[in-house]
C-alpha cells in the first residue's frame, strides 16, 4: 500500500470523528437545554444551588463556551460525571467495556468463522442438500430477533433445564478467584454468547454464499480448473480469496458494532456491559453518560471502517494503489 | 495417432428452460503440428467444443460421442488422470484476458501454479521458467510480480499465452484469443501465436468468428453453424471458394484486399443465428439462406466430400456437387 493511501484514509477517519464529536455535543444540548432543571424537578433548590450544579456539570456559559470546555476535557480523556452514579463517565464505561467485548466479541468472531465456512460450502455447490439446509437455517437465524431467541434460550436452558445461570457476570456474592472465577464467568457467558452467535451467523453465511455464487461463474475459475487443479484447490486458492472480500468489510464493520450491538440481549441476561449501561442511562436520562457512550460507539464504528479500508487495500491489489 | 479426435461429439446443456443442444454431432481430427481453425457466429457451439475437450463444461451437461486426446477418451478418465492430462496434453488460451486471470494473484504466481501442479517443486527453477515463458511472449520477466490489472489488454492476453505454454502441451486451443483487443494488438498476438506454433511444433485449434484471421493462422478450416460443421477444407479453399452458402456469407463479410469494389459492398448476412433450443427443420440455415429450395426445409444434409479428390474438402448442402 502506498503511504498516501494510508494517510488519506486516516485523515478521513479523523475528520469523521471530529464531526461526530460536534454533532454529539450539540445534539444533547438540543434535546435537553437544562439538564439540571429536569434532574432536580420537584426538588426545592435555590438559584445558587442550581448555578453551582450547572458549574459542576460544565453547563454554564454560552453553548460555544460549553463546547470548548467539553473539547478541552475530552482531549484530556475526561467525559464528565455520570448524573446517576456521580462517578466519572470514563470509569463507568471502563467497567462495562470488558464484559461487552468478551461477550459480543466472542459471539461475533464465532459467528463470523462458522458463517463464512457455511457460506463457502453452500455457495460452491448450489442447490446441494447442504446448500438448501444451511440457507434455510441462515435465513431463519437472520430474521429471528435476538431478544426473542434470548428469552427462549433463557426459558429453556436456565429456567426449565437449569443448565445455565439466568444472568449476571458471575454467581452472586462469589468468593471464587483465578481459574474457578473464570470458569464461573464463562458459564454465565455461554448462553448469551450462543444466542448472539446464532443471531449473527446467518448474515455471514448468506453474504458469503451469495459472494461465492458470483465468483463461481468467473472465468478464472474455469482457467484454474483447466490447469489441472483439484476442486478444493480451485475453491481455496482462486474462489475464496475473491469471494471473501465483501465479507471482510461486513465483518470489520460488525466489529465496530460489537460495543453497541447487543442492548437487548445484555439486558435480558443482566450482563453488566455497555448495552445495559446504555439502557440505564436512557432511563435516567443520564446525559453525560449517554454522550460518552455514543461517542465511544461512533468511534468504534469509524475505527472499524478505517480497518476495512486498510485491510481491503491489503487483500485486494486493485485497491490501495499497488 | 492424432493429437485430438472428436468423434460424433454432441453437447447438450441442461437449463431450466429445457435442453439446449449446443453441439450436434461434430467430427474433427487434429494431427500433431497441424493448425485447424473453427469459425462461426457466436452461439454456434465453437467455444463449447473448447470446453468439452478438457471436460470443463458445467456439471450436468450431457456429452455424447468421444473426445480422444492422444487416443485416450477424456470422458472415460478417472479424476486424477483427467487432472494430469489437463494443461499437459492440451492447454487453452481463453478468451477475455480481463476475466481469465485471477485479480488477486500476481501473474507470475498464476503461471507458476500450473507448473507446480504438474509435478515441479523446485521454487527457483519454477521462477526461472516463469521468467523464460514471459520473455517468450515478449513480456519482461520482471513483470511476473505484477497483478493483472497493472497490465494492458494485450499484455494480459500474452500472459495467458505464456500460461498456456507452461506445461509444454502438444495441443493449444485458442478460444477467441484476439477478441476485445485493438487491431494492432490483435496482429501482434496472432503473429506471436503463429511463431510459437512453428517453433514448438504445436498442434493448434484456433476458434474465432473472424474468418480472415483463420486463413492466415490455420492450414485447415472448419465452419460451424448451429452446432454442426457445415464446411471443412484447406483454409485457402474455404476462404476463396466456399461451397456452403453460409461459408460464402462469412467469407463475403470481409473485403478482399486489393479489390476496392468489395469494400464498397460488404455482403453481410441477414437475420440472427437460430436459437439452439428451437432449431428450424431440415437444414438449420435455410431461413437465412439466399439459395434455399423446398428440399432444404425437410432434408438435413450431412457433410459430403466435394471438389477434387486431393482437396480434403466437404460441405453440408443440397447444392454441392459430391465428388
Amino acid at each position: 500500500m502506498r503511504p498516501r493511501f494510508v494517510i488519506g484514509k486516516v485523515l478521513g477517519a479523523l475528520s469523521t470523528l471530529l464531526f461526530v464529536v460536534v454533532v454529539n455535543f450539540f445534539l444533547f444540548r438540543v434535546v435537553n437545554d437544562d439538564p439540571v432543571e429536569s434532574m432536580f424537578r420537584g426538588r426545592n433548590l435555590s438559584a445558587e444551588q442550581k448555578d453551582r450544579l450547572r458549574q459542576q456539570f460544565n453547563l454554564d456559559g454560552s453553548k460555544l463556551q460549553q463546547f470548548w470546555a467539553y473539547l478541552r476535557e475530552l482531549l484530556q480523556g475526561n467525559l464528565g460525571v455520570s448524573l446517576q452514579s456521580r462517578r466519572p463517565v470514563t470509569t463507568e464505561i471502563g467497567e462495562a467495556l470488558w464484559p461487552t467485548i468478551a461477550l459480543v466479541g466472542t459471539a461475533t468472531t464465532l459467528s463470523m468463522v462458522i458463517g463464512v465456512v457455511i457460506g463457502i460450502r453452500a455457495g460452491w455447490r448450489r442447490r446441494s442438500a447442504f446448500d438448501v439446509g444451511s440457507t434455510t437455517f441462515s435465513m431463519f437465524t437472520y430474521s429471528v430477533p435476538d431478544f426473542w431467541l434470548a428469552m427462549l434460550a433463557l426459558g429453556l436452558f436456565s429456567v426449565q433445564l437449569g443448565v445455565f445461570p439466568t444472568g449476571g457476570l458471575e454467581d452472586a456474592g462469589t468468593t471464587a478467584t483465578g481459574i474457578s472465577l473464570l470458569l464461573d464467568q464463562l458459564h454465565h457467558m455461554a448462553l448469551p454468547c450462543l444466542v448472539l452467535a446464532i443471531a449473527y451467523v446467518g448474515e455471514y453465511a448468506i453474504v458469503m454464499r451469495s459472494s461465492m455464487l458470483d465468483t463461481v461463474r468467473e472465468d478464472y475459475l474455469q482457467l484454474a480448473r483447466a490447469k489441472g487443479l483439484r476442486d478444493v484447490e480451485v475453491r481455496r486458492r482462486h474462489a475464496v480469496p475473491n469471494a471473501i472480500l465483501p465479507v471482510v468489510s461486513l465483518s470489520a464493520l460488525n466489529f465496530g458494532f460489537v460495543l453497541s450491538g447487543s442492548i437487548a440481549v445484555e439486558s435480558i441476561f443482566s450482563w453488566p456491559g455497555l448495552g445495559q449501561a446504555t439502557l440505564e442511562a436512557i432511563r435516567g436520562p443520564d446525559f453525560p453518560m449517554l454522550q460518552g457512550l455514543f461517542l465511544l460507539f461512533s468511534a468504534a464504528v469509524i475505527l472499524a471502517n478505517l480497518a476495512v479500508d486498510l485491510l481491503y487495500g491489503f487483500l485486494d491489489p486493485r485497491v490501495g494503489g499497488r | 495417432m492424432s493429437i485430438l479426435e472428436l468423434r460424433d461429439l454432441s453437447v447438450t446443456y441442461r437449463t431450466e428452460g429445457g435442453d439446449v443442444p449446443a453441439v450436434r454431432g461434430v467430427d474433427l481430427t487434429i494431427e500433431a503440428g497441424d493448425t485447424v481453425g473453427l469459425a462461426g457466429e457466436s452461439g454456434c457451439g465453437k467455444s463449447t467444443i473448447a470446453g468439452a475437450v478438457l471436460r470443463l463444461l458445467p456439471a450436468g451437461t450431457r456429452v455424447d460421442g468421444q473426445v480422444l486426446l492422444d487416443g485416450e477418451d477424456v470422458y472415460e478418465m478417472k479424476p486424477g488422470r483427467l487432472r494430469a492430462v489437463r494443461w499437459t496434453s492440451a492447454a487453452i488460451v481463453f478468451q477475455g484476458a480481463l476475466h481469465s486471470l485471477n485479480p488477486v494473484h500476481r501473474v507470475g504466481a498464476q503461471i507458476a501454479e500450473a507448473i507446480r501442479v504438474h509435478g515441479s517443486v523446485d521454487g527457483r527453477a519454477i521462477a526461472t521458467r516463469v521468467g523464460a515463458l514471459l520473455e517468450q511472449v515478449g513480456i519482461p520477466a520482471s513483470r511476473a510480480s505484477r497483478y493483472p490489472h497493472q497490465l494492458s489488454g494485450g499484455q494480459r492476453q500474452r500472459v495467458l499465452i505464456a500460461l498456456a505454454l507452461a506445461c509444454e502441451p502438444k495441443l493449444l486451443i485458442a478460444d477467441e484469443p484476439t477478441t476485445a483487443l485493438d487491431v494492432m494488438v490483435q496482429a501482434q498476438v496472432l503473429d506471436l501465436l503463429a511463431s510459437l506454433q512453428r517453433d514448438h511444433g504445436l498442434a493448434m485449434l484456433f476458434i474465432t468468428h473472424d474468418l480472415s484471421v483463420l486463413t492466415h493462422a490455420c492450414r485447415r478450416l472448419a465452419v460451424m453453424y448451429a452446432g454442426r460443421i457445415v464446411e471443412t477444407g484447406l483454409g485457402v479453399d474455404v476462404f476463396r471458394d466456399p461451397q456452403h452458402p453460409y461459408s460464402r456469407a462469412l467469407a463475403g463479410a470481409f473485403p478482399t484486399i486489393g479489390d476496392p469494389a468489395s469494400r464498397l459492398r460488404p455482403s453481410g448476412l441477414a437475420g440472427d443465428p437460430p436459437d439452439p433450443s428451437a432449431l428450424p427443420t431440415g437444414c438449420p440455415f435455410h431461413p437465412r439462406c439466399a439459395v434455399a429450395v423446398d428440399a432444404c426445409r425437410t432434408t438435413d444434409v450431412r457433410l459430403l466430400p466435394v471438389g477434387s479428390a486431393s482437396s480434403e474438402a466437404s460441405a453440408a448442402c443440397v447444392h454441392v456437387e459430391t465428388r
